[in-house]
């Protein structure tokens, strides 16, 4: 059988592995960003709109100011300013956090389809700017095994790679982890102890914000340099069934993005895998096949794994 | 915190207002020259906005062509929100429904047109109803979030239905498409004008209106959807079952949506495109909110929708690109989602003083 012998291939080659990382990246960021959100009780389904924006401000900062880096800045505050949005509206007039988040992503969609014109000059997508170079490690020896896996990766694989280590200390072992969890939980018990439940969720969804644009950003400046209209194509929602698989933990949140990632890299490898001789019009076929996986998973895991028990559910101060 | 009756009807009104303020001020902003010149040219799109959708018989017809799916998702989601179910969903069940419709009435030839039509829509809504029931049935039997698995169902949707109409169910030619359908599954038209035409759909979206304010507000299932949505421990309790109901809304939800789909392939396309949904099951959202998930009001918000998106076609020629319509869009979301943000600004939320 040729498809078993391509996956095999897949399996032996290291670019498959540099492709899982690469893809598995922008779900880590967006998927942590969901966790500090819903750990405290918001859930987040802008995450996909707030990806969006950051992938646009990216190439914006990198186009108007000529450094990759200041698209990055311009992204995180960008997805700060549109998490604040949603925080404001969910957490302190009770909104329908879906349908919050709804309107951002719908927000986000039309913004960066209307600014494109005037800001970059042409509609559908950017023209090719700066991106953020990759480190090399040449030690590793070039054409090596190791080097065509990890020798380049962007420096945002490691960045979210840390960034699982942070967000586990601040969870489980600060106050204000503590403090996350109680709100997320039981806030009616964190406010009789003085815990400001409005404060905590505000920083909460504005960590999911600030998270969430820098996966967004990867796409763009870390990946591409460019930004095309529409381009996170669910991301975002498939970093929430990554959650969800992951059990609500940093760790969790990284094995299942690297399991997504892996499905993505997988279906790229076998796209492109000559002896396999797939044509172009049977490739949404192979599209389809990670949506299917996360719809598998969200199906099958929900319920065995638990969420922030008051995720969801808008906090009314008393008094 | 009070809801009078009028403030369901004020604070869709006011966020429709405060939206269109904030696009003017973007508007403003993009464009060029002193503030007198950038005014004129907010006065011009705005104008052409309204020339683009209500300027003559055939801005008025394509107005009216765009409303008809649109209050068909528009049901579909609020019929959805009152049994306490979002269903972002339209999207995917609109192109299923539609492909599906489509499959049957290119092959429909031999039937006469008065079993081809309603049989080809029963097949659309079929459709519809199996694609959104799947999402129903994860939901009641694992409590997987309808929102991830309708989104999820909407890209291998969208992903089949352009395999289909590239490969096994291809017309030829440049874009994806797939052949025409028999002329007998044609809706006939109820008004031309010049070139375009307009088919009997908004009268069957209409009548879907109405069927479902019925259903809502006369039967006992439209009791039991509601009483699911209000709170469902409660209806648990009560002795509904819970779990049935979810499936029943998701399946009719998915039906409506199913139908719109179809209505757009056998009453304007006359075939199946990949882009055929393009937006519109996403739309449904806005306008089942803006009609406060009312049968009625969700047409008169298809009428607005339908409006600002044929306007903005208009609009475009001025250089305001299209996509001015979703942020209008969004921020009347926002602003209806949150809706005590919009009774804070009028001052009528008399208990904020306490905080």
């Amino acid at each position: 059988m040729n498809i078993f012998k391509a996956i095999l291939d897949a399996f032996a080659n290291p670019i498959f592995y540099k492709l899982t990382l690469s893809a598995a990246t922008p779900l880590l960021f967006a998927s942590l960003g969901g966790l500090f959100s819903e750990k405290t009780g918001v859930t987040n389904i802008a995450l996909e709109g707030i990806m969006l924006l950051g992938a646009f401000s990216g190439v914006m900062g990198s186009a108007l100011f000529g450094s990759p880096w200041i698209g990055v800045i311009l992204a995180m505050m960008v997805g700060v300013a549109a998490a604040a949005l949603h925080a404001w509206a969910s957490i302190n007039f009770q909104a329908d956090q879906i349908v919050s988040a709804t309107a951002i992503i719908l927000l986000a969609q039309g913004l960066t389809g209307f600014l494109l014109e005037p800001v970059f000059g042409k509609p559908g997508s950017t023209d090719i700017y700066d991106k953020i170079p990759e480190i090399k490690l040449e030690f590793l020896g070039k054409g090596s095994f190791l080097y065509e896996m990890i020798g380049s990766l962007s420096p945002f694989v490691y960045l979210a790679l840390i960034l699982v280590v942070v967000s586990t200390l601040i969870i489980s072992t600060t106050k204000l982890g503590l403090r996350m969890r109680a709100v997320g939980e039981n806030p009616e018990a964190a406010d009789t102890l003085g815990v400001s439940v409005y404060g905590v969720r505000w920083f909460g969804v504005l960590m999911s914000g600030l998270l969430a644009s820098l996966g967004g950003a990867y796409l763009s400046v870390g990946e591409l340099g460019q930004f095309t209209e529409n381009m996170t194509n669910g991301k975002g929602f498939i970093a929430l069934a990554a959650l969800i698989l992951g059990n609500w933990t940093p760790k969790g949140a990284l094995f299942a993005c690297l399991l997504f990632g892996a499905a993505d890299a997988m279906n790229e490898q076998l796209q492109s895998n000559p002896s396999l001789a797939i044509s172009s019009s049977v490739k949404p076929l192979f599209n389809l096949i990670p949506f299917v996986i996360t719809l598998i998973v969200v199906a099958g895991f929900v319920g065995k794994t638990r969420a922030p028990a008051a995720s969801g559910t808008p906090y009314e101060k008393k008094g | 915190m009070n809801k009078k009756k009028w403030m369901r009807v004020a604070i869709p009104i006011i966020s429709i207002l405060i939206a269109l303020l904030i696009a003017s001020i973007i508007i403003i902003w993009i464009g060029k020259g002193s503030f007198a010149e950038r005014f004129d040219f907010l006065v011009k799109a705005y104008t052409e906005m309204v020339k683009g959708a209500f300027g003559n018989k055939t801005a008025i017809m394509n107005t009216i062509i765009k409303m008809t799916p649109l209050i068909l998702t528009g049901l579909a989601v609020g019929f959805g929100f009152r049994a306490g179910v979002f269903n972002i969903g339209a999207e995917g069940q609109m192109a299923m429904g539609a492909l599906t419709a489509t499959i049957f009435a290119v092959n429909a030839a031999s039937l006469p047109s008065f079993v081809a039509i309603p049989l080809t829509m029963i097949v659309g809504m079929l459709a519809g109803a199996v694609w959104a029931g799947i999402a129903g049935f994860l939901k009641a039997k694992t409590g997987a979030h309808e929102v991830i698995t309708t989104i999820m169902l909407n890209w291998i949707a969208y992903n089949i239905t352009n395999w289909a109409v590239t490969d096994p169910f291809n017309a030829g030619g440049g874009i994806p498409k797939s052949p025409e359908i028999a002329s007998s599954a044609k809706l006939p038209n109820l008004l031309t004008s010049q070139a375009s035409f307009m088919s009997f759909g908004i009268l069957i979206a209409i009548a879907a209106a109405v069927v479902i304010y019925i259903i809502l507000y006369k039967t006992s299932m439209g009791y039991e959807v509601k009483a699911v949505g209000f709170n469902p421990y409660a209806a648990e309790y009560g002795g509904i079952n819970v779990s049935k109901n979810i499936i029943l809304t998701m399946a009719i939800s998915g039906a409506l949506a199913g139908l719109a789909g179809t209505l757009e392939s056998i009453g304007l396309y006359y075939r199946f495109y990949g882009t055929l949904s393009s937006g519109k099951g996403f739309d449904g959202i806005s306008i089942a909110l803006i009609g406060q998930n009312n049968p009625f009001g969700i047409i008169a918000a298809s009428l607005l929708i339908g409006g600002l998106r044929t306007g903005s076609n208009q609009m475009q020629f001025v250089g305001v690109p299209k996509h001015i319509v979703m942020i209008i869009q969004s921020i009347i979301i926002f602003l209806v989602a949150a809706e005590r943000m919009v009774m804070t600004i009028m001052g009528w939320n008399r208990k904020k003083g306490a905080k």
